[in-house]
């Protein structure tokens, strides 16, 4: 199978690999996906305010997979939570041009940015009291 | 020696091989000037073309230990395959519709199974071991006695597991069943010899061997017992009627050229392919963790290493070592995203399914390029597991097992 220009991309030269502090009520972490399926994403992001400061990602999957969570990553870094909820995995098919045998592997991405903001609402939810962060924010 | 490394570097023998040239060599005449029809018996073209095709006969037969009368022509082992199944099938109709074969054998098997159950045969798939090997007994336990045919690969092409054929062989030879067996990985690799082996019919492919494409052969046994066939293609009676068909010389004669030198060769070759399989098994395993073998630990193909590379999936692995020529049992390597039958038969886990990797090991593969694939491997499951979120849980002490995970498909 021969791959576009920007998974090859995203492949060797994955942006924003790593973790963030998941116990930090700053950050939203979503893992979705199975091992029994042959992918798992793991996106995390940082909030300020209502804005996204950071976003991490780790991936086991095909070079597809591991595209879409990076370039994920890319979009969701000075995006509001709502501007980050409105993107679409066709965004991600139509930017590394994935073939349609490849399509779930954006799927995976645009449900794993939905987790990570879930996540992080949550833990606001959760935090009713003002949290310290938050008002600095 | 200190030659420069071509790359890439094929390590994919059980896939396909290069053509020898000592096999191109013996093939090049009958394009150009014995370009005859085999069937032709008026003129010296035609003798020329017949001479070569039964010489070719005699280096099959050599090979697995028949005479050349046993030796059908056809275009591959798919097509063999088809014929061995279909033909058996219909022409011992009377005595039964029940065929015995296993869930790892190859989809050319498989497929045509299906297609029978749909003209009202029944078929047991037999689930291997493990190591996806049968057992005898479970052979001998699946026999009725309107059984007419035990189908069983002798090497199998994903992990290279061999069956105790000899010892089915037996079992079927006891319940006066017949037995055939996809030889395909098998002939040139190890050693294979019909008679000793109580096989009644087999199959074999020139590509996989180092000749040509789109020729491969049937055995039919002759004696003890005589086996018969319905033909599947029909027309002018070639191949004493059981494939009709203008006979593909020049491919016939590089594959009694390949056979020739499988036989005479085997030895020293499958233990240099062997050395360097467990050179590369060594190196890899030397430097890397959480590395599993597929397949059985000694009863194997020597050129053959399949391993599983815990918390990497496969494709991207491939991906990785752009410049090896692999395969991997993974899903996303074919269109179908399902991983490898073969490996799900053999219960390995569908995530290390998603995490194989086929090293096929050759005639032509040198410990140079064994070496280069053993870092290039090294390196890219390294980089891998340092963005897989499942070898981070696992760093931190999680048992994968226990998590709750939430599939997409």
């Amino acid at each position: 199978m021969a791959y576009s220009d920007k998974v090859l991309d995203h492949y060797n030269n994955p942006r924003n690999v790593g973790a963030l502090d998941k116990t930090s009520p700053r950050v939203g972490t979503g893992v979705v996906g199975a091992p029994e399926c042959g992918d798992v994403m793991k996106l995390q992001i940082e909030v300020e305010g209502d804005r996204i400061v950071d976003a991490k990602f780790k991936t086991f999957g095909c070079g597809s997979a591991i595209a879409s969570s990076s370039l994920a990553t890319e979009w969701l870094k000075g995006r509001t939570l709502n501007e980050a909820a409105t993107i679409r995995n066709t965004a991600i098919v139509e930017e590394l041009s994935l073939p349609p045998v490849k399509i779930h592997c954006s799927v995976l991405a645009e449900d794993a940015i939905k987790a990570a903001i879930a996540d992080y609402k949550q833990k606001q939810a959760e935090d009713e009291a003002p949290h310290p962060t938050a008002r600095r924010a | 020696m200190n030659t420069a490394l071509k790359l890439p570097i094929y390590l994919d023998y059980q896939a396909t091989t290069p053509v020898d040239p000592r096999v191109l060599e013996a093939m090049l005449p009958y394009f150009r000037e014995n370009f005859g029809n085999a069937a032709s018996r008026s003129h010296a073209f035609g003798w020329r073309a017949e001479e070569a095709v039964e010489n070719a006969r005699e280096q099959v037969a050599a090979a697995i230990g028949a005479t050349g009368k046993e030796i059908i022509f056809t275009s591959g082992s798919t097509e063999a395959i088809n014929l061995a199944l279909k033909g058996v099938a219909e022409m011992y109709a009377s005595k039964g519709k029940h065929l015995v074969t296993s869930l790892a054998e190859h989809k050319a098997v498989l497929d045509t199974c299906k297609h029978l159950e749909k003209l009202g045969c029944e078929v047991t798939y037999l689930k291997p071991d493990k190591s996806a090997r049968i057992s005898p007994e479970q052979v001998r336990a699946a026999i009725r006695p309107d059984t007419v045919l035990v189908a069983l690969m002798w090497a199998n092409n994903e992990v290279g597991t061999l069956n105790p054929i000899r010892e089915i062989g037996a079992v079927c030879r006891e319940k006066g069943t017949l037995l055939f067996s996809d030889a395909t990985q098998a002939v040139g690799k190890v050693s294979v010899d019909v008679e000793r082996d109580h096989v009644d019919l087999l199959c074999l492919s020139a590509h996989k061997l180092y000749g040509p494409k789109g020729v491969g052969a049937l055995y039919v046994r002759r004696k003890n017992p005589r086996v018969r066939l319905a033909a599947q293609i029909d027309g002018g009676g070639h191949e004493r009627g059981m494939r009709s068909g203008t006979l593909n010389v020049p491919g016939i004669v590089g594959l009694g050229q390949a056979c020739e030198l499988a036989r005479t060769e085997l030895a020293e070759e499958s233990a240099r392919c062997r050395a360097l399989r467990d050179h590369l098994q060594q190196r890899i395993e030397k430097e890397l963790g959480f590395v599993e073998l597929n397949g059985h630990p000694s009863e194997r193909l020597p050129g053959n290493l399949n391993l599983s590379f815990h918390f990497v999936e496969g494709e991207s692995l491939i991906m990785g070592i752009s410049d090896v020529a692999v395969s991997s049992g993974s899903a996303c390597t074919s269109a179908s995203l399902e991983p490898s039958h073969v490996l799900r038969a053999m219960d390995v886990g569908e995530d290390l399914a998603h995490s194989s990797i086929r090293f096929g090991i050759g005639r032509f593969t040198t410990r140079e390029e064994v070496d280069y694939a053993a870092e290039a491997v090294v390196k890219a499951v390294r980089r891998l597991r340092e963005m897989s979120p499942l070898y981070e849980l696992a760093q931190e002490g999680v048992d994968l097992k226990t998590i709750q995970w939430q599939g997409n498909h």
